[in-house]
Parts: structure tokens; sequence; C-alpha cells
């Protein structure tokens, strides 16, 4: 029977499980000082003087640097509009890092930070989109003249098609603004010493940090070794440079020991970077039968006090993934990107296709509340037919590879009773005490697999390929290093057993090892829903590259042709003469001893390194449904359940598959119904923490149902197409949907997310028939 | 997240809890089960100089059948109220009250004297001892003194316990009525109340509200309506008659006197 495609359960799990997992805040250095931050508490404000004297004659501070001090270059993101190590003459959000202490211990850092007096001239802050792009806003950057930082209008707005349109609807969605929260907040350790820089660090992607952070200090890449532990979450808040990276190094330098920094949830709440914040505008005009003429969208991102590059790019994807699964035949799309006083923008789970999907699903649904059309039908009107690919979008980024939407639906529909929900919903409506009840749609689609050339170096990493190495030990078992850097995936499980497939060597017997650029030879890291399709691929392409030694070796002891040998079940053995073979580890052997080997070939070389290319992102799609029951008396809204049919191509191992959708499903009920960092119109944070800012947890969430089809990726022989993301992609508009549905009686077509028990409590109190 | 340097002093009685009191005054604070202090030390919103541990103190940790009531030691964890059997057969409105606080991690750690002497408009507990009509027995250098619950409240975040006292029972009559409920208001599982609802129905009515005010509250109007056999419907709509119920993220004023109505009328058609 084949691995890949079963039910494996988690190498990584036992560690993890047993308290044996090693996170950067469970190391321990000798001389280790550790270092704590003095933070903004002003939204927008100048600084007129940072006094650290006091903190310097704390009990245990080391020390204690400004910018003025440490002159320190800003951190590599966006040429021309970097963000400082540490505030130099101003601050732009609450949370900016304005000063650093290091202590002997955490506590006396923590203290020392207390001691620091800044002198803050306040200045009036910009919260939001609106007030940023004002007549006469106050500047974050007095010197590019405006808060909008970039602007790409669209080519053509296809005004005669709106003028002559049967239907058209505009249509305002605000992205509600999320952050990440991984369970393990940022930490890094520091060690610099006369033999180089070490980096432990809580991170996505160690090589990318490697690169350029050696070019930032000015040393040779080999002097600087990134290493990535376990890692307790990221979603994409991970990827994006932080200023304590930068800092505990230069720190650790000039102090001679090494530096560790372990984030507070405080800090985590405000300086770590926030997803979503993104406002949209989207006019569509459509015939009597529901198909979708035109589709015009603009939007508007925050990008909160400093333009960071996955920030950037996030309308970028929002733009080009803005069709969904349809055929719309006239779409423009524009974008800008927004400073505000608020915490910096970057990727979160989904980055920007998540976006893209709230707001075609959405004008979706408006299409079937403006022709009383039912909401499957609507979209059965519009999809892209399965015959239809490669199919080719408005955006040269966005070339779908396959997929199979109406397909998807179908299942969708076989595996919820939809009929018996709507007459429940109908029945319900009159029955006081009986909640209201609502069904929301989602045929989503979004761009993964990250990527094809150049798609990543455009967020500033090297390449946009990802590095696989199988070393074949001299006992037959394998390990595979690779570039990859896994923090929940369960990339060392799929890795294992796609290399088990094709090597034919045991799962038990293949380590995957990742996240240490001293070992790992190059690497891009994980994120963009991309280990499978490219990791995966070079694994896949590594093994079969090694079989092929591996059988010229068995030909030449078993006096056979290399064609003839056929590996299975541990051993390689000669076709047809099951009895002339040799396990895998006397081959292995073998591949180290000059004297077994062939003429042609030297010792060690069942030794495979790949830099895996694609030649396109992925796209995996689906269909979700989502079932609301609405309290009439107090609002309050739960997910009653919650159907899911995916299709992400190829499943290497379905309960790991399954546990990606499940984390997704997760985040994206929570920024439908619960979620959103917010601030007042000072710019101070109103949900800084836990109280305020509502992560549900697993007893708030609903039982999954799920299904799945499978339209293979063209463009791997792997055929599969990344899941990471596509929960958190599909989920929010087919909850706000149903929102929507269990009110739609009371004239209500739209409601912002989160979609709180106190807007919904406020639309019932208003609303009749 | 890392609290201000302090020190610690472990107390093994409740006279030793008095003389390190006395000795340390408003410097000190009393640590019991820490989960409503430790989270405001690590957010440095709270920094005593010394906490006195009263958490150890087994003699003060205790659920008795008195007579007409039941006595309560301050130190007694919320899970053993939620378990209690003396409690679920004569006061089955705090056992089951004590069941819908925090998660059992929570409810393992935290007691009822804290929750009670930190005095948050938003704790269920308080809710309920002021449905029941409890009376509190405070210990301090001279002697007990006792304090009806309708007087313990003083104002936000504060209580009738003074610095150099201790809480150190809370003495329950035993409910004899057949109508109780306690209604609880939140989004996660795990949340405080946005707003809570305790009852003890009767001949003299209880009705003890979470978060209707800067301190908890008794709801005076509707237990007379209750009283005087007003419908469910009836005695709803008075739940926050005369409260000034706060406004924050969760919910704004309205909101709250809403959901008072909707959660006292719920507990009274249980
Ligand atoms: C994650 C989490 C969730 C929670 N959820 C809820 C919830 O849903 N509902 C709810 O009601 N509560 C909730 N709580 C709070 C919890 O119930 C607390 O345990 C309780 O409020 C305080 O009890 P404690 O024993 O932990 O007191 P401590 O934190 O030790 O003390 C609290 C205060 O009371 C004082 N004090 C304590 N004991 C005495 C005494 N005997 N005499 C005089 N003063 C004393 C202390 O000095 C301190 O000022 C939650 C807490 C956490 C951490």
């Amino acid at each position: 029977m084949s691995i890949v495609g079963t039910k494996v359960i988690r190498k990584e799990d036992p560690n993890l499980l047993t308290g044996r997992g090693q996170y950067v805040d469970d190391i321990q250095l000798t001389g280790m000082t550790h270092m704590a931050f003095v933070r903004s508490t002003e939204a927008h404000a100048l600084i007129k003087g940072i006094d650290v004297s006091a903190a310097l004659e704390c009990e245990g501070v080391i020390g204690a640097w400004t910018a003025a001090d440490l002159e320190l270059p800003p951190l590599p993101e966006v040429p021309g509009l970097e963000r400082p190590t540490l505030a130099t003459d101003k601050v732009r959000f609450v949370g900016e890092a304005v000063a650093v202490i290091v202590a002997e211990s955490k506590y006396a850092a923590a203290d020392g930070t207390e001691l620091v007096v800044v002198d803050y001239e306040p200045l009036e802050a910009v919260t939001n989109i609106e007030e940023a792009t004002a007549e006469d806003a106050p500047l974050l950057f007095e010197e590019l003249g405006s808060n909008t930082v970039a602007e790409v209008p669209s080519a053509d707005d296809h005004q005669s098609v709106f003028d002559s349109a049967p239907h058209t609807e505009k249509i305002k969605l605000i992205n509600n603004r999320c952050t990440a929260a991984p369970i393990e907040t940022s930490a890094c350790l520091a060690d610099y010493g006369p033999a180089g820089l070490t980096i432990w660090a809580s991170f996505q992607a160690p090589h990318h940090l490697r690169n350029r952070i050696s070019a930032w200090l000015g040393i040779p890449q080999d002097q600087c070794r990134v290493i990535t532990p376990d890692v307790g979450g990221g979603f994409g808040q991970k990827i994006n440079f932080t200023p304590e990276f930068f800092l505990a190094p230069v720190l650790s330098k000039i102090l001679n020991r090494p530096v560790k920094y372990s984030q507070t949830r405080s800090e985590a709440m405000t300086s770590m970077y926030h997803g979503r914040a993104q406002e949209q505008e989207v006019d569509i005009a459509f015939d009597n039968e529901g198909k979708i003429q035109a589709l015009r969208v603009f939007a508007s991102q925050d990008m909160g006090g400093y333009a960071i590059g996955t920030g950037m790019g996030m309308p970028v994807l929002t733009t080009a993934m803005s069709a969904g699964c349809y055929v719309i035949p006239n779409v423009s799309v524009a974008w800008r990107n927004v400073l505000t006083n608020t915490t910096p923008i970057a990727a979160y789970r989904g980055a920007g296709r998540p976006e893209a999907t709230y707001l075609i699903e959405r004008a979706m649904d408006h299409i079937a509340y403006k022709l009383e059309m039912d909401p499957t039908e609507v979209r059965r009107q519009n999809y892209i037919p399965k015959d239809d690919f490669p199919y080719a979008t408005h955006s040269e980024l966005a070339v779908y590879d396959s997929g199979n939407f109406e397909g998807a639906l179908d299942e969708l529909l076989e595996i919820m009773d939809y009929e018996s929900i709507r007459e429940e919903q109908v029945a319900n409506q009159d029955m006081p005490e009986k909640p209201l009840i609502g069904v929301g749609f989602s045929s989503w689609l979004e761009l993964a697999g990250f990527g094809p050339p150049g798609s990543l170096e455009g967020f500033g990493h090297l390449g946009s390929w990802e590095s696989v190495q199988i070393r074949i030990q001299p006992d037959g078992s394998a390990i595979i290093y690779t570039g990859a850097s896994p923090h929940g995936q369960g990339t060392v499980t799929t890795f294992a057993q796609i290399a088990s497939e094709y090597l034919g060597i045991e799962y038990d017997k293949i380590s995957v090892r990742h996240g240490d650029t001293a070992t790992i030879p190059q690497g891009i890291g994980t994120m963009g829903s991309r280990q499978v399709a490219v990791g995966g691929e070079g694994v896949k392409n590594a093994s079969i590259g090694i079989v092929q030694k591996a059988k010229s070796i068995a030909a030449h002891k078993l006096e056979a042709n290399p064609e003839d040998i056929e590996v299975k079940d541990g051993s390689l053995f000669v076709k047809g003469s099951p009895s002339k073979s040799l396990s895998w580890a006397e081959v292995a052997t073998f591949s180290f001893q000059r004297l077994e080997l062939p003429e042609d070939m030297d010792p060690g070389s069942l030794d495979e390194t790949i830099l895996q290319e694609v030649p396109n992102f992925s796209f995996p799609s689906g269909a979700y449904a989502c079932v609301i029951e609405i309290d009439k008396h107090t609002g309050d809204t739960r997910v009653r359940d919650i159907y899911l049919v995916d299709d992400c191509g190829t499943v290497i191992n379905p309960l790991l598959a399954e546990g990606q959708v499940h984390g997704g499903v997760a985040q994206g009920i929570a920024q439908a119904l619960y979620e959103e960092f917010s601030y007042d119109e000072n710019g101070q944070p109103t949900t800084a923490t836990f109280i305020d800012y509502l992560m549900p947890g697993a007893p708030d969430l609903p039982s999954y149902t799920s299904g799945r089809i499978n339209t293979p990726n063209p463009n791997n022989s792997l055929g599969a197409k990344g899941i990471g993301e596509s929960g958190s992609v599909g989920t929010p508009p087919a909850v706000i949907n149903a929102v929507v549905d269990a009110l739609r009686h009371l004239g209500v077509t739209h409601i912002d997310m989160p979609a709180t028990p106190q807007k919904i409590w406020k639309i019932l109190q208003g609303g009749t028939k | 997240m890392i609290p201000a340097k302090f020190d610690y002093k472990p107390a093994q009685s409740k006279e030793e809890a008095l003389s390190l009191l006395a000795e340390y005054g408003d410097e000190a604070k009393l640590l019991a089960g820490g989960h409503s202090l430790l989270p405001l030390m690590k957010l440095r919103l709270a920094t005593p100089e010394v906490l006195i541990d009263i958490g150890a103190i087994e003699d003060l940790s205790y659920i008795q059948d008195k007579g007409d009531v039941i006595a309560i030691g301050a130190l007694t964890k919320h899970r053993k109220v939620e378990q209690s059997d003396i409690l679920k057969e004569h006061i089955p409105l705090l056992a089951h009250t004590a069941s819908h606080v925090g998660d059992p991690q929570v409810r393992n750690r935290g007691t009822i004297g804290g929750s009670l002497c930190h005095g948050d408009p938003a704790s269920d507990l308080p809710a309920a001892i002021l449905a029941t009509r409890a009376t509190l027995v405070i210990s301090g250098p001279s002697g007990e003194r006792k304090v009806e619950s309708d007087d313990f409240f003083t104002d936000f975040w504060e209580t009738e316990v003074k610095e150099d006292e201790l809480l150190t029972e809370i003495l329950v009559p035993k409910y004899t009525g057949e109508s109780w409920a306690y209604q609880k208001f939140n989004r996660r599982s795990q949340d405080w109340a946005i707003v809570g609802c305790a009852l003890q129905a009767g001949d003299n009515p209880g009705i003890g509200m979470v978060n209707m005010g800067s301190t908890p509250v008794r709801s005076a109007d509707a237990e007379n309506a209750l009283k005087s056999g007003g419908s469910p419907k009836e005695v709803g709509e008075l739940a926050d008659s005369g409260l000034t119920p706060p406004t924050d993220i969760h919910g704004n004023e309205s909101y709250r006197r809403d959901l008072a109505k909707v959660l006292l009328q719920r507990a009274l058609e249980n």
C-alpha cells in the first residue's frame, strides 16, 4: 500500500507532547543576558529626549541604549520606506521600540524599562484610512508629503459596461484588523563571539534572516548561523523582520555575552505585525440571470505605522484574486497603501486572499439578494467550467492551473442537508424562543504554493525554490535536510512519507532536519502554503535521483542491468528473480566503499541536493457552507455547523490536511465573529489583551464536517496544491453570508466583521419584517 | 508580563496572617489563589512590596452545615464550591454559579474569599452571594466582625475588608425555595460575563447582577416585583431599574440593560 495518502501519525508529536520540544526561550547559555524594550505609549509623537540614567542605576541592569547611542541602519525592508531599528526623532505607533535595556535577568530588564523617561511631544494621530487620506491629515513621514505610500490606478474602469448593465451594485467592505497571536510570542537569542554569530530565532525562514542580518551587520554569511528550533506558530507574522532580531546581535557583540529576548504577550499584541486591515469599494454589474458582467475593486490597505514588504504586497494579492472562481469578462482593479498610527501590517495566514475571497463572495450574495435567487444558483451561473483550465484571469499573477468549482459545490450539497436547514430557517422565524437560522456559502479559490521564479524575490527572498537534500546513511536509513522551516504544519511527517514512497525505505527510518543554516544547504522557508507543492516535489525528485544511483550499485553487485532492478519493501532486487536481492542497508554500505562500487561511481554518492522550482503558483479551492444560529433576544451568534469541501489536489496525509483546515477555519470564524484589533481616536489600542481581543478557543467552535474533491495540480508531479491557508481564506464570507442570511427577512444586506452580538442585537431591536 | 520585585511571606494560620498584615501594613497584599492578583501584578497594575500568602491555610478551607446556615471558609476553592454535596443540596445556586467561573484550571486555584475580596462587578460569585443574602465574617486585630453581603461591596474593586483585616468565613442561609438560576452571557466559554444574573426566588427573593454597576449589585426593584407576584416578563423588565451598567468594548450601557432584562426573565422561566 502506498504511504502517500494515508493517515500516518505525526513524527513531531511525541517530542512536543512529552514536553521535550525546545523553543528559543528554553535555551540557556552560559553568561546569558536578557533584553527588554521601552515601547512607545504614544501613537504619534516627537521624541524630545530620552533619559536612561535611572535605569542604569537599577540593580542588575547592564546597559541601556537609544537610537542615538547605537546609530544603526534601519531594518532591511521596503527601500525608501525603511523602518528605524529604534525610534529616532519620532514614534509612529503605540508599541514601537524606543530604547533597549540589557540586564542580568529578565526581571531586572523589565524593572529597567520602567525607569527610562521618554519626553514625548504628542502629535495628532491618524488611526484609519479615512483620517490618513484626509486633505490636511497629519503626516507620519513629513518628507513623503503624503500618508499614501503606493497607489496603483486601474487601467480601465469599464464604465460603459456598468452604464448599460441591467443591474449594478456598490458594496463597501471592511476586512477587520486581526493579529495572528501565535501561542509562542517572538523570541531570539544571539551569541556573537570571535567565531561569529549564532542566532536562535522564532521565525519561519531561517536562511532569509541569515542572509539579511549578515548583510546588515556586514559579516560574511559563513560566520552567521540562524537556528529556528521548535516554533510555536507563525501564521505569517514570523516571516517579517522585527527590530529585536537585529538589536540582539548588536548588543551581544558590544557586551561580548549572549543576549536573549523573550517577548511578553502584552508586547506581542501591539508590536508584532497585524494582518488584514483592508477596506474595499466594490462595484458589480450583472444581468437578470445573475451572470456577473463586470467587477471593479478599489482596495485600500492600512499599512500601520511602517511599510513592510509583505504588508505592501497584500492588496496586490487581493486584487489579483478578486475574480474568485468566476468568469468575469470585465475586471478592473486599483489599490493603495496608506500609513496610519497603528501597529504595522504584514502577512497573516491567507495574506491578501481572504480579503479577495471575502469581497467576491459577498458580491455573489448581493446578486442573490437583488435578484431573489438562491446563492448556490448565482454561483452556478458564474463558475469557470471545469474544462477551461489553465484559465487566464485579469491578472498576470493568477493563471489558474486547475479546479472544479461546481463539483465542489455539488459535493458540499451532498454532505449537508440544505433543504431541511431552509425549512428550519423559515419555521423558526415565527417562533420567539427558537433561534434565527442562517446559511451562507463560499466558493473560494486561492493562490498558494509560492511560487514561480520571481514571486518570493519580490518579498526580499533569495529565490522562490525550496531546498531538499537527501543523504542515505550507511545503515540504509535516510536523512532529509530542507530549507522548509515548519512550525506546526507537520512537514517532517509529510516529507518522510513522500521520501518513503519514492525511496522504498521504511517511514521509521527517515528523519527530516530543518531550521539550521549551518547544516541545511540554503533554503527559503515555510509560508504561502508552499511546502508540499514545492518542497515535497523536491523530496520526490531527490528520492528518484537517489534510487537511480542505488539501482546502479545493486546492478553492479547483482550482475544485472540497472534498468532491471526494482525497489520494494526495503530491498533492491532483479526483476523476475526476487532471490537476487540486496537490502537497502547493504546497498547503502556499499555506496561508501570504493571497492564495492561500479567504476563510474564515487563513494558517498547517495546524496542528492535539489533546489526545487515550480512553474506556477498552485490554486487550492473549495466550497464551504456555514450554518449560524442567532438568539433573537440577545443577538448571541454561534456557528452551529460548518461544512467544508476542499480541493487541494493530491493529499499526502489526510490527518494533517484536515488539521490544517481546522486551524484555518478556526481563524476564519474568529475573524468573522470574534476578533478585531481596534484603537481609540488617539491611537491607543483598546484590545491589547486576551480579555478584550476575543481569540476563540476549542469550546467556542463547532465540529467540522468535511468532504473532499481532487483535481490534481498539473504543475507538479505529486499533484499537490497546498492547504495551509485554505480555511482562513474560505471561511469568513461563509460565516458572514450566513449571518446576513439569518437576518435577510429584516431587510439586512450587510454586517461588518466581526459580527458581534451587540451589532446584531441592534439590528434585531430596530428590525421588523 | 513580568511583575515588579516583591517579598514573599507565607502564613500558616489566620493569626500569622494578621500579624504579618499588622507588620507590613499597606505595603502588603494577601495572596489567596492569585488568579486576580497575579495577573494585575504581571501587568504592573498592582505592585505590592510584600505578598502574604494565605493559600496554604488549611483551616480556612471548608464547607460545613451549621443548621440554618452553611459556613464556607474563605480559602475554599471554586472547584470545591462547585462540587460540594452540601452546597448542591442547600444552596444549589452557589455551587452552580461556581461552575461558571473561568475554566477548570482557574476553579482549582481561585478561592471564594479571593473572588469576593477582589470585589469585581464582572465576577460571578459576588452576584450569587448577594442573591443568597449571606453574611461575611471578617477577622482583624481586634477580633471578628460580621458584615451583611449588601454592605460588603463598597466601590469598584473595593470592599469592607480593611488593610489589616482578612475575610475568613462566609455564612450562607440555606435556601428552601425551589426556583433558582444563574444566567451568564459571554462570548467565549471562559470569559467573564458581559452581564450575569443570579436568582433565588421565593418569599425573600434575591437577584444579584453581574456587570451592571461599579460593584456587584442587587436588583431591588425586580426583587420587589417578584415578591408581589409579577410575571417573569414584568419582573425581567425591572432587572436594570436603578442600576447604571458600564459601557465597554464588549457591550454598551443600553445593550447591558437589555441583556439584564432578558437574562432575568430567562432565569425566572427556567
Ligand atoms: C483566566 C481566568 C479566567 C477567569 N474567569 C473568571 C470568570 O469567568 N468569572 C469570575 O468570577 N472570575 C474569573 N476569574 C477570576 C477568578 O475567579 C479569581 O480566582 C478570583 O476572582 C480571585 O480569587 P483568588 O483566590 O485567586 O484571589 P487572589 O487573586 O489571590 O486575590 C484577589 C484579591 O483579594 C484579596 N484577598 C484574597 N483572599 C482574601 C481574604 N481571604 N481576605 C482578604 N483579602 C483577600 C487579595 O489581596 C487580592 O487583592 C478568572 C481568572 C483567570 C485567571
